[in-house]
Parts: C-alpha cells; structure tokens; sequence
C-alpha cells in the first residue's frame, strides 16, 4: 500500500517538474542568454529577503482562495465565485478602512470582518440556488462575478473614488487600518499568520468534526450521504457560507495588507488562480499552503525574468495552463499506477 | 476438441480506481456451445465481456477470433465482428415499437425517409427465422421484461452476430418465462450461434449449458464440461469453499407488530398508480418476506417507507409512530435501518474509508463526539470490532471502500445497518451479487437480529432468499399485495410464479391476514 498512497504526491511532483521542464525548453527556444534566464527564473525569487517577501507576499491570497475553492471542489462544486467575492470583499474592507477615527486594533478587524461575512452573504445565493432548485452553480456563481464587478466599480466611481487620484481609485485606506508588517525588510503582513491560522481551522473542520464527515460524506457520494440522513442541502449550503467567508477575508486581507489605495478595476484573478492552487493541492485544506507557494514561486519567478531578461511574464500563462492540463488529465501517468496496483494486487492474492 | 471460434488469452483489466477486475484470464468459446460463465460479483465476469463487447480495453492481454487477432475499439467494432451482447439492463427506446428498436443504427431508407415498411419485415422475417415471437408494432414501453429481452436478443440477431453475450438474463424473469427463454437458446444453438450465458444460479448453468468456465477475484478457476461438475462443486470453485445455503430457525415467537404500513398510495406517472393501497405489518422478530417480479412497486414501496417519494397517502407507522412525512434522519432515528439495494449509489461512498462508511448513520451522536469533534479513536475500534466480526476483507479502517469486493462492501453495509440495534430493518436485496460466503454472513446476520426482536422486512428477486429466509410472505404484483402466506416454506417456486405474474390473486381477506393490529 505504501507506494500506492504516495502516488497522487508522485504524480503532482511529475506534474510540477515537467511544468518546470517545459518552462525550461522555451525559455531555451526564445532567450539570447538562454542560461542566465533560467537562472532568473528559478533562483531570484529566493535570492534575497525582499524576492522572499514577494513570494509570501503573493501567497497569501493564493492561500485564502485556494482554501476557498478546495472546500468548494471537495464536495462537487465547481463555483468559481471566490473570484468575484474576493474583489467586492476587498471593496467593503477598503470603504470601511478609508473612514478615520477608529483605533487602530479595531479598525482592520471590523474591516475584514465585514469583508468576510459579505463574502459569505454573497456565497450562500448560489449555494441556495443550487440546494434548493439545483442550478448548477458553475453559471450562477460566473454571473455573479460579473455582477459584483459591475456594482464594484460603481461604488467605487460614485461613492469611494478620490477625484485628486491620478487613476480609478478609492481615497487613501487609512494608517489604522492597514495591516501590520511582521517582517522587517518585506511587506509581509499579519495576513501570513490569519491565513495559517485558517487553514489549521479548515483542516480541523474537515477531517476532525461532524460537519467536516458531513462535507466529505456529500461530496463523495451525495445519494449515500442522503440515505445515511445527512441533509445535504443543508451542507451545500453552509460549505458555501464558508468557502464565501474565507474568500472574502482574503480580499479583505489583501486590500488592508498590500494596497494604500483600492485601485481593482478589474476582477484580479486570485480567485481563477485559486482554482489551480486547490486543485494541485488535490483539495487538502493542508496541501494548499505548498500549492500556493509553489504558484507565487514561479510567479515572483516570471515578474522578475521579465523584468531582468528578454522573456516576458506572459511565459506565466504557458507554464499554470501545461500545470492545469496535466493535474486534470486523468490517464497522466495511468500507465504507472496501473502498473504498481498490478504489482499490489498480486502481492495481496 | 474442436477448434476455438473465439479465445480471450491472459486477459487483464486494472481499473483506474484501482480494482483489479481481471487477472490473466483465459476464456475460450467453441463453435455452437451455450458457455455459462459462473462467478459472484466482482468475480471479473462482467468486465471480462465488457472487452469482449469492445466496450473496456484490456490492460494486458489478446483476443483472437477464428484464429484472427482482433482488437475492438468500439462495440460497433464488436458488432461488425459478429458479437452481439444482451445487457442486464435493456438497451431500448421504450417510446419505440419493436420494429423501430430492431433496425436503430441501420435503418432501411426510402429516399431520406425511413421506410417503416421495411424494418416490420426485417423485424418480422428475423422473428420467424429464429422462432422468436414479438409484434413488430407493439410499443416497448408496453412489453413485458421477457418480451423485451426476445427484441433484446433479435436485436443482436439481425445484427448478424454469431456469438451471443447474455448477461444474466433470467435474473428479471419469472419461472415462466425462464423456461421459454431456455428453449429460445436451445433454438439458437442447433442453428449454430455460439451463446456465452452469464450467471449464478447454478441450476440454470446445469440446465442448458454445454460448458463452463468459472471465475473467482478475478481469474479464471477452470473450464469444464457440464456434467463433469456438480453444484457442489461449482460452488466450491466460485466462492472457495463448501456452502450450504439453509439455516437453522428458532422456533419463532412473534411480539406486537413494530411496522405497520396501512393503505399506502403512490401516485406514479403513469395512470395507475405505483402502490395501491399497500396495507401489512411486520412483527418483533418476522421475518417478512415480499417476492415479485421487479418493477411490481417493490423499490417504491421502499422508497415511501423512507420518506424518499413525494405523493403518498396512507401511513406508515413504527412503533404506533407515524413516520410518513419524517425525514429520512428522523426516520432512522426512530430504530428503522436500511440496506438499500444499490450499494455504490445509496449504500457506500465509494472514495471514503471504511471507517467513514461504517459511522455514516450516527457520526452525530454524542458518544461519538468529544465536544466539537468526532472520537475517532472510538470509531476506529468499532470498525476493526465490525471487520473481523463480518470478515471483511480489508487491509484495515482506512481502506478505500470501493477497492473491496462487491460482496465484502455489502458487508460493510449490512454491517453498519445492524450493529446499532434497529427495531426495523428494511433490506432490499441485501444478497444481490455477492458470493455465497458473503451471503451467508449477510443472512446469520439477519436471523441474529430477527432472535432479538427485530422486525425485519425483506425484498429480494431471489426466490431462494426469500423463501429461505421469510416467516411470511406478501408477493406483490403491479403495486399491490396479491398473496400473503404465513408458511411460504411449503411454497414451490412455481406456485409462487403464477402469484408474481398476476395469473392468481386472493381474495381481500386472505390479504387482509397481513396486517396485525
């Protein structure tokens, strides 16, 4: 059993390594100065502690919609509304952190806190919708994204936008509300810490408690979990209040943590790339923080090629869509498994 | 012996979930011979005919037919080739008259319009060769199961297969209509069709098969002519062991009536409905049996009972209870169990542990829980106490379900459904496609409950189940209780048969007898 048990990390580990590779080869094929590039690419995230800021920097919300999305894939759901949810939770957490006046311990909190429980609100309209008539979540929570988007940009034109900014962007978030750096000599913020924290919850939730069985249950079989008593409607539901909540606090997190202004005009992507963090992660609450970081390892690694080469950081694109395809592809590596259960079965009978 | 007009050789199948269906098998079919192919589920037969049909690829493994090495693609490939397969489960368009199913995928034109004219005469011209009777212009829908499985088997005829795959086919006939299903094959083999004949009822392999080849997990066991082997015998090459199938019954001493199910209405969504005023009881300790032919109302009445179907009337009562509107976690909290009668769609998740599956129906208790989270440790005790008690097969509680067999997931199910003491257990084929040993265990296990008290209602298409195992007996026949006998032992299958095709009826108080106050 032991080689067996192993063989989904095996495979991920072959996923990322060909990914690399791949990167490799065409940075070879476009690149004059084939191996300096390389080592751009690779080596300069962890070069300094400022690169490694940046990567931690950018996990954070990779960590918060890549938790969002696993919870959400574990049970069938394919809603990508963590996408939108986290722009217009961000939204909330900079219109109540531009106000003056507060202290600054409850300032932040108070803001994400808002962030999360609108994220939440927002998530359980398609989880509803999908308990209660089934509509297939994938299209209701797409929509939405485009809604919040819209009513976003809204708000901020009419109601947060400071008219003496040189581009689209709300009035200056306030210095109590912003989040604390906890390491000298890098943005990193105490959205590191809430983040982990999360995720410890999440594995707890999941694995350890009666609600967790519940999800597990209904994702795996929803008939079985039915006939067993489970009120799955009920636990598509609240599956979706927490995956909304988690990813609004993450665009509430990444709004007090990285931006002095909020200036999203467009979706910012975190919750599509949450996606591919969960699944790289196989939707293990735990997996997701080394999924996470590997995605904004490489994507620290793309900004800087480009920055101090001749690739530009579309190469990012190439290199998350051969992950996408090879994590999903099913028969990636069949062969192999096929041939080390081959081997278990005759070694049992 | 003659040639091999067909031979599967060193055949392997691993799935991608990890199930090893085949395991260098090797299966050969001589020209004109019925050939049953014997094993429980999960014995690899079905898949096996599965890469016959071109519908599953072998992982390791050849295929030659008439010497020729093939490899089938698709089943179009299988059905050029001259292989046709009848599925346990038809392959019709019930909205289509027979002539129309008979010629779908190769149909006669006139211009670009259909010619109907022509698919009556192909139906009907094919019928008379192989003296298999259907109306042409009937609707299946209309059909009876034996009907649609001649159309099934014409079909496939007209197709110009010489091979022909039956994949357990009597398991939704009737006595009856068995017997004109045997002499329907008999029929085809003088005309020289080959017929691989898929089955467990072993008196049905020893009625009409030339030869057999049985399987266990996943190998072939032999291949041997059939007056070479006895039952016994195959028995013991299928599950590995002597078994015999009869029990040894307490006296019984029936207390008052725990489930109670009085004028209970299904409205289905044809005009008749699905249940029409089901009215029994089953007492502390009975076993109560109910036969049928399948799609008689059975699964809706099961259906009705766990608060599953909308549109019901009438009641159902646990305990003087009533639980007919309840939901099914207030149902089951009320001491009713459940096996249902599909185990990988309502019985089991296949992916989770068998931990998980075993706790699925009290994780919420409190003596599971210790505050907020679930007392795994207590759950892993109980699952190895219920491994060893059932002797499941397993590596141990964290083992994937769905990488057992067919017979040890079963187990885990009967084994979950009877250790929290139910006061009602409602098994709808609690046996179907296990082997003989799991069968066993599954029925000891049943007769362990029944000594306690518990009242036990058993719906089976296996007559020998049913017969074996019941105090009474209802049978019930387009959704209504035909017959009640509180000695079904003296039952002969074929009185019973004429009960389950509606040929004979007792009268309202003879019925009546079902129900205890």
């Amino acid at each position: 059993m032991f080689k067996l048990k192993y063989f989904e990390l095996f495979r991920t580990l072959a996923v990322v390594l060909i990914a690399l590779l791949l990167t490799m080869l065409f940075i070879a094929l476009i690149s004059e100065q084939k191996i300096e590039t390389m080592r751009i690419f690779l080596t300069e995230p962890l070069s300094s502690k400022s690169h490694i800021g940046n990567v931690i920097e950018m996990a954070i919300p990779l960590m918060f919609t890549g938790l969002a999305m696993a919870l959400l894939f574990r049970m069938n759901l394919f809603n990508l509304g963590a996408e939108g949810i986290f722009f217009f939770s961000g939204l909330v957490a900079a219109a109540i952190g531009i106000q003056t006046g507060l202290s600054p311990f409850i300032h932040p909190v108070l803001a994400i806190a808002a962030g999360g429980i609108v994220g939440a609100l927002i998530a359980f309209i398609p989880g509803f919708l999908k308990a209660r008539l089934n509509a297939n979540e994938l299209v209701t929570s797409l929509m939405f994204n485009s809604i919040l988007l819209g009513v976003g940009l809204y708000i901020l034109n009419y109601y947060m936008r400071d008219a003496s900014a040189y581009t689209t962007s709300s009035y200056k978030i306030a210095s109590s509300a912003q989040l604390v750096r906890i390491i000298p000599g890098t943005r990193v913020h105490i959205g590191l810490l809430i983040v982990l924290v999360f995720i410890a919850l999440a594995y707890i939730f999941v694995y350890k408690t009666r609600w967790g069985y519940e999800l597990r249950m209904t994702g795996a079989n929803r008939e079985f979990a039915e006939y067993s008593g489970i009120k799955t409607g009920r636990v598509i539901i609240y599956v979706h209040l927490i995956a909304g909540f988690t990813a609004g606090i993450g665009g509430s997190v990444e709004v007090l943590g990285m931006h002095p202004r909020f200036d999203w005009v467009a979706l910012p992507g975190y919750g599509f790339d949450g996606a591919l963090v969960a699944m790289l992660a196989k939707n293990g609450p735990l997996a997701v923080v080394g999924s996470a970081f590997f995605l904004a390892y490489i994507r620290v690694g793309a900004e800087m090629m480009a920055r101090y080469s001749d690739v530009p950081a579309e190469m990012l694109a190439v290199i998350q869509s051969a992950i996408l395809l090879l994590v999903s592809a099913d028969q990636f590596l069949k062969f192999l498994k096929n041939r080390m259960l081959l081997k278990e079965a005759e070694k049992n009978g | 012996m003659t040639e091999a007009v067909l031979e599967m050789r060193n055949i392997t199948k691993v799935y991608p979930n990890g199930v090893v269906a085949n395991r260098d098998v090797n299966f050969s079919l001589v020209e004109g011979e019925i050939h049953a192919l014997a094993g429980e589920n999960g014995a690899g037969k079905s898949t096996l005919m599965k890469i016959l049909f071109g519908m599953e690829d072998p992982s390791e493994g050849e295929i030659y037919l008439r010497g020729e090495k093939i490899r089938f693609h698709s089943p179009q490939n299988a059905i050029a080739a001259g292989i046709g397969m009848v599925h346990q489960h038809f392959m019709l368009v019930p909205s289509f008259t027979v002539a129309e199913n008979m010629i779908l995928g190769m149909e006669p034109k006139k211009g670009v319009m259909l010619n109907l004219r022509e698919a009556v005469r192909i139906t009907e011209e094919c019928a008379k060769k192989y003296n298999l009777h259907v109306d042409p212009l009937a609707k299946v829908e209309h059909l009876s199961v034996g009907m649609k499985q001649k159309v099934e088997i014409l079909k496939a005829l007209v197709r110009g297969a010489r091979i022909l795959v039956l994949d357990e086919p009597t398991a939704v006939l009737t006595p009856q209509e068995t017997a004109e299903l045997f002499e329907e094959l008999k029929m085809l083999k003088q005309n020289g069709h080959t017929i691989v004949f898929i089955s467990h009822k072993l008196k049905e392999v020893k009625a009409i098969c030339d030869r057999i080849t049985i399987m266990r997990s996943g190998r072939t066991e032999g291949v041997f002519a059939i007056d070479e082997v006895s039952e016994q015998d195959i028995t013991r090459l299928m599950v590995g062991r002597d078994v015999v199938l009869k029990y040894e019954k307490d006296e019984r001493t029936y207390g008052r009536p725990v489930l109670r199910v009085n004028g209970l209405t299904v409205t289905g969504a044809q005009s008749k409905p699905d249940l029409n005023n089901v009215r029994f009881s089953v007492r502390e300790g009975e076993i109560l049996g109910v036969a049928g032919v399948e799609g008689n109302g059975q699964s809706q009445l099961v259906e009705a009972i766990m608060g599953r179907t909308a549109g019901v009337s009438g009641a159902v009562e646990v305990d003087g209870m009533e639980i007919t509107r309840l939901d099914i976690e207030r149902i089951r909290s009320r001491g009713v169990a459940y096996i249902p009668e599909d185990r990988m769609r309502q019985g089991a998740a296949g992916s989770a542990s068998i931990l998980d599956n075993l706790v699925s129906t009290r994780y919420k208790q409190n003596d599971w829980n210790v505050g907020p989270l679930l007392n795994r440790k207590k759950m892993w005790k109980l699952s190895e106490s219920l491994i060893e008690a059932f002797k499941v097969k397993a590596s141990g509680p964290a083992q994937p379900i769905g990488m057992l067999s067919g017979g040890n997931m079963q187990k885990v199910v009967v084994a979950r459904e009877s250790d929290a003491n139910p006061r009602v257990l409602i098994a709808e084929q609690p046996t179907r496609g296990v082997d003989v040993g799991a069968a066993q265990i599954i029925h000891r296990k049943m007769l362990d409950l029944r000594r306690d008290g518990c009242a036990i209602l058993l719906l089976s298409a296996d007559l020998n189940e049913v017969l074996e195992l019941s105090d009474t007996l209802i049978v019930m026949y387009e959704g209504e209780i035909v017959a009640y006998f509180e000695n079904p032992s003296e039952l002969s299958e074929q009185q019973l048969g004429l009960y389950m095709l509606g040929m004979k009826r007792q009268d309202a108080e003879q019925i009546g007898r079902a129900y205890h106050v």
